[in-house]
C-alpha cells in the first residue's frame, strides 16, 4: 500500500522569550496569507492538523500552529526544573508576537482557542495593528473557575488522567469517537503541572473587563466563535464578551463543544470557511 | 422519571458495568462505596476492584460512603438521554451549573474521574433514559 505523506512540515526554531532561549517547535501548511493557530490550555499544535490538511484552507492561507514553551515539541525553558510554571498576559502576549516576528508574517490572522481565545482579546486591545483578523474560539472576557485546579498536579493523582478526564465533558456528544479521544490524548500526554500553569493565566491573569473597550473592530476584524456545548467557556459567556465590543461578530455552533478544530472537524469547517472567506475578499478587495 | 425510578436504573448497574471488560479494568485501582443521591432516594453503591460489587437502594442507617454524588431525578435523566442537551451531557457540567453536587473524599472520585463518569454513564449507553419527556 503506497504511503501517502501529509503536507504539513514541522521545523525548531529557538526564539528568545522572558530573557531566555526557547526551542519552540511549529508546524504549516499551505500558501497565502499567514494564519497563525494557538493551541488550549494543557495541548498543543496538533490541534490544527485538520485544518491544515484542508485544501479550501490551505489554498488561500499559510496555516501555522506552534507548541507554546512546555508544551507539544517545544521544550520549558533552561532552569525549568526549580520552577512552578504560570502563565501570564505578558509571557503569552511576547510569545506570539516573537513567534509572528521569527517567522516575518506580515499582518497574520491570529486565531487562537480557548486560553487562545482569551489571549486573542487581549491582542485585540494592545496590538490589533499588528493583525489582520482575529479569531476567538471558545473565547470570553473572563471565566468564573468551575473547580479546583489544584488536583490537577499533586503526587497522588495521575496527572495525565485526570487533565484528560476534568476536560472530556467540554467534547460535544456529536463529536466523532476517534476525533474525541484523539483530542483527549494531548490532555493524557501533557507534562506535570502544564495545564494547571496554563489556567493561572485563564484564572488570575487574564480578566479582560478592563479592556475590551479598546477594541477597534473598524481596525482589525474580530470574530467570536463557541460551542453550544462548551461549559467552560460558554455561549453566554460570549455573546456577553461580543456586547461590549461593537462590530465583533459572534456565531454560536450547534453540536460543537470548546475543542472545535480537533473534536469535530468537519462540523467546524462549516464555520470557519466563512469567516476565512471573508477574511480573505476584505483582504483583497475587488 | 420519579426519584424512585432512577434508583430502580442505578440498581442495574452490577449489569452494565461488569461485563464491560475495558471499563472494570480502568477501575482496577478503585475499592470503596459511594453515595448516589437519586433525587431524595440515596443509592449506596460498593465498588471492588472496578467491578460493582453490590447497590443498595435506601441503605439501613450508619452505612459509610466515601463520596457521594447527587442530582435530581430530572437531571439524571437528561443525563441519560442518547444526545444529552448541553450542560446535561457531563457529570462536571451538571456540577458546574447546580444540577448535580459531588461531596464528601473528592480523592477516589477525582484519582478516577474517568471510571466514575462513565460508570454513571452506563444507562446511557443502554438507553435507560426513557423519554424526552419523562
Amino acid at each position: 500500500m503506497p504511503v501517502e505523506f501529509e503536507p504539513i512540515a514541522g521545523r525548531y526554531a529557538t526564539i528568545g522569550l522572558g530573557g531566555r532561549p526557547c526551542r519552540l517547535f511549529f508546524e504549516e501548511a499551505g500558501r497565502g496569507i499567514p494564519l497563525l493557530c494557538l493551541h488550549t490550555a494543557g495541548a498543543d499544535s496538533r490541534q490544527y492538523r485538520h485544518l491544515m490538511l484542508d485544501d479550501a484552507v490551505t489554498d488561500h492561507f499559510r496555516v501555522i500552529a506552534f507548541d507554546m514553551p512546555w508544551h507539544g515539541k517545544s521544550f520549558p525553558p533552561p532552569g525549568y526544573q526549580d520552577e512552578e510554571y504560570r502563565l501570564t498576559t505578558d509571557a503569552y502576549t511576547e510569545a506570539i508576537l516573537a513567534v509572528a516576528d521569527a517567522l516575518e508574517l506580515d499582518r497574520p490572522v491570529l486565531l487562537g482557542c480557548s486560553i487562545g481565545g482569551r489571549i486573542v482579546l487581549n491582542i485585540a486591545a494592545r496590538h490589533a495593528g499588528r493583525f489582520r483578523a482575529l479569531i476567538g474560539v471558545e473565547a470570553a472576557d473572563h471565566q468564573t473557575p468551575w473547580y479546583d485546579a489544584q488536583w490537577l498536579h499533586r503526587p497522588d493523582v495521575h496527572g495525565g488522567e485526570i487533565c484528560a478526564a476534568m476536560v472530556s465533558g467540554l467534547v460535544a456528544p456529536q463529536a466523532p469517537e476517534v476525533h474525541r479521544w484523539e483530542t483527549l490524548w494531548a490532555y493524557l500526554q501533557s507534562g506535570p503541572g502544564v495545564f494547571r500553569g496554563d489556567l493561572h493565566f485563564y484564572r488570575e491573569d487574564s480578566d479582560y473587563r478592563d479592556r475590551t473597550h479598546l477594541i477597534d473592530t473598524a481596525r482589525c476584524p474580530l470574530y467570536l466563535l463557541t460551542g453550544e456545548y462548551d461549559y467552560s467557556c460558554t455561549p453566554e459567556d460570549t455573546i456577553r464578551t461580543a456586547d461590549a465590543i461593537p462590530g465583533a461578530k459572534v456565531m454560536i455552533m450547534p453540536g460543537l463543544g470548546h475543542f472545535p478544530m480537533s473534536e469535530n472537524p468537519e462540523a467546524f469547517r462549516e464555520h470557519i470557511l466563512p469567516v476565512l472567506d471573508e477574511i480573505r475578499v476584505d483582504a483583497c478587495p475587488g | 422519571m420519579t426519584d424512585e425510578e432512577v434508583a430502580a436504573v442505578f440498581e442495574r448497574l452490577p449489569a452494565l458495568v461488569n461485563g464491560d471488560i475495558p471499563l472494570v479494568r480502568r477501575g482496577r485501582h478503585l475499592s470503596t462505596a459511594f453515595l448516589i443521591g437519586a433525587g431524595d432516594v440515596p443509592v449506596l453503591a460498593t465498588v471492588r476492584e472496578g467491578a460493582i460489587a453490590d447497590v443498595t437502594v435506601s441503605p439501613p442507617p450508619m452505612r459509610s460512603w466515601r463520596f457521594a454524588v447527587r442530582a435530581g431525578a430530572d437531571a439524571w435523566r437528561r443525563f441519560w438521554q442518547a444526545v444529552p442537551e448541553p450542560g446535561y451531557h457531563d457529570l462536571l457540567a451538571m456540577t458546574r451549573f447546580g444540577a448535580a453536587r459531588i461531596e464528601g473524599d473528592l480523592h477516589p472520585l477525582l484519582a478516577n474521574l474517568r471510571y466514575v463518569k462513565e460508570v454513571l454513564e452506563t444507562p446511557r449507553r443502554a438507553g435507560l433514559g426513557g423519554g424526552d419527556a419523562g
